[in-house]
């Protein structure tokens, strides 16, 4: 099984999320941000969370324009698997491969500390090792994690069951409780929360375990 | 030539940083202010020459995310 986790300037939950993929038995690489190909016979990307460029202009939007974001969109339309945690979330709705954005949070806070998920769907990769309805520990830390789409997309979301997520306690203002959403195939999952950061009992949780496993397992067998 | 362009979130589209400022303003007297929206401006210096069109490509591309933004482009 082969993971890439994309490397921006500003990117600080790279070698988490590799060092997650890695635990559940990937072979992991990193692929610098100007590579203008990502590596053949990869079966998962990962777009990783930090601040981007700095956060400059809007939370992704310069790293949905760098040169390796065309092969990560050329890599999910030929039906790649992809997940992208927080700025790496920012980005997959910036390049337009998950709908909405991520506006400034409710309360203008910058908020870092563990919250309540529920799964809303469990029929993906990302999420089969958890029960539907499920709730899970995982941190959260961003300041623009108030994902916003419109009505229309939002009814869409929920007739595709394409909430992976919601909040139990909302604490940016989300439209709907969304916490992550996926792809209309079921293989592009962003989130805000950071499941690589519960996936040892150092991080003071292991809630994020269980959607590496799965990975590892449902990719194995595709 | 110079162009300027004017980000705004979108009707709709509740600006957070805005009610905060509106608050503020309340809070320093200031009444009657029943609204504020907050964007960015961003001056651009160009090669003369360069079309309305382009400007707006960069704006759809680039400087807006028309998901949540609306813009609007001012030629010097």
């Amino acid at each position: 099984m082969r993971a890439a986790v994309i490397v921006f300037p500003g990117s600080n939950c790279d070698r988490d999320l590799a060092v997650a993929f890695e635990r559940a038995g990937m072979d992991v690489q990193m692929v610098w941000h100007k590579d203008t190909q990502l590596p053949e016979g990869l079966d998962i990307v990962g777009v990783p969370g930090g601040f981007s460029f700095g956060d400059y202009l809007r939370c992704g939007a310069i790293a949905a324009n760098s040169p390796i974001c065309k092969s990560l969109i050329a890599h999910t339309e030929r039906g790649g698997y992809a997940i992208g945690i927080c700025n790496g979330f920012q980005i997959l709705t910036e390049t337009g491969i998950l709908p909405g954005a991520l506006r400034r949070n409710a309360g203008l806070k910058y908020i870092c500390r563990s919250v309540g998920l529920t799964v809303e769907n469990n029929e993906t990769a990302f999420t089969g090792g958890y029960d539907k309805g499920q709730v899970i520990d995982v941190p959260i830390a961003h300041h623009d994690g108030n994902y916003f789409v419109t009505d229309d997309k939002l009814a869409q979301l929920r007739d595709e069951g394409r909430i992976a997520f919601t909040y139990t306690d909302n604490p940016n203002g989300s439209v709907a409780d969304i916490a992550g959403v996926i792809s209309r195939n079921r293989r592009v999952l962003g989130m805000m929360p950071h499941p690589e950061r519960a996936a040892d009992e150092g991080h003071g949780g292991t809630d994020g375990v269980a959607m590496f496993r799965s990975l590892m397992e449902q990719l194995a067998t595709a | 030539m110079k162009a300027r362009v004017y980000v705004m979130l979108k009707n709709g589209v509740l600006d957070p940083q805005g009610e905060a400022v509106r608050h503020a303003l309340g809070a320093l007297g200031f009444d009657g202010v029943e609204g504020v929206r907050q964007g960015k401006v961003i001056e651009l210096d160009l090669a003369d020459g360069t079309s309305e069109d382009t400007i707006r490509d960069m704006c759809e591309k680039l400087l807006a995310n028309t998901v949540i933004e609306s813009y609007r482009v001012e030629l010097n």
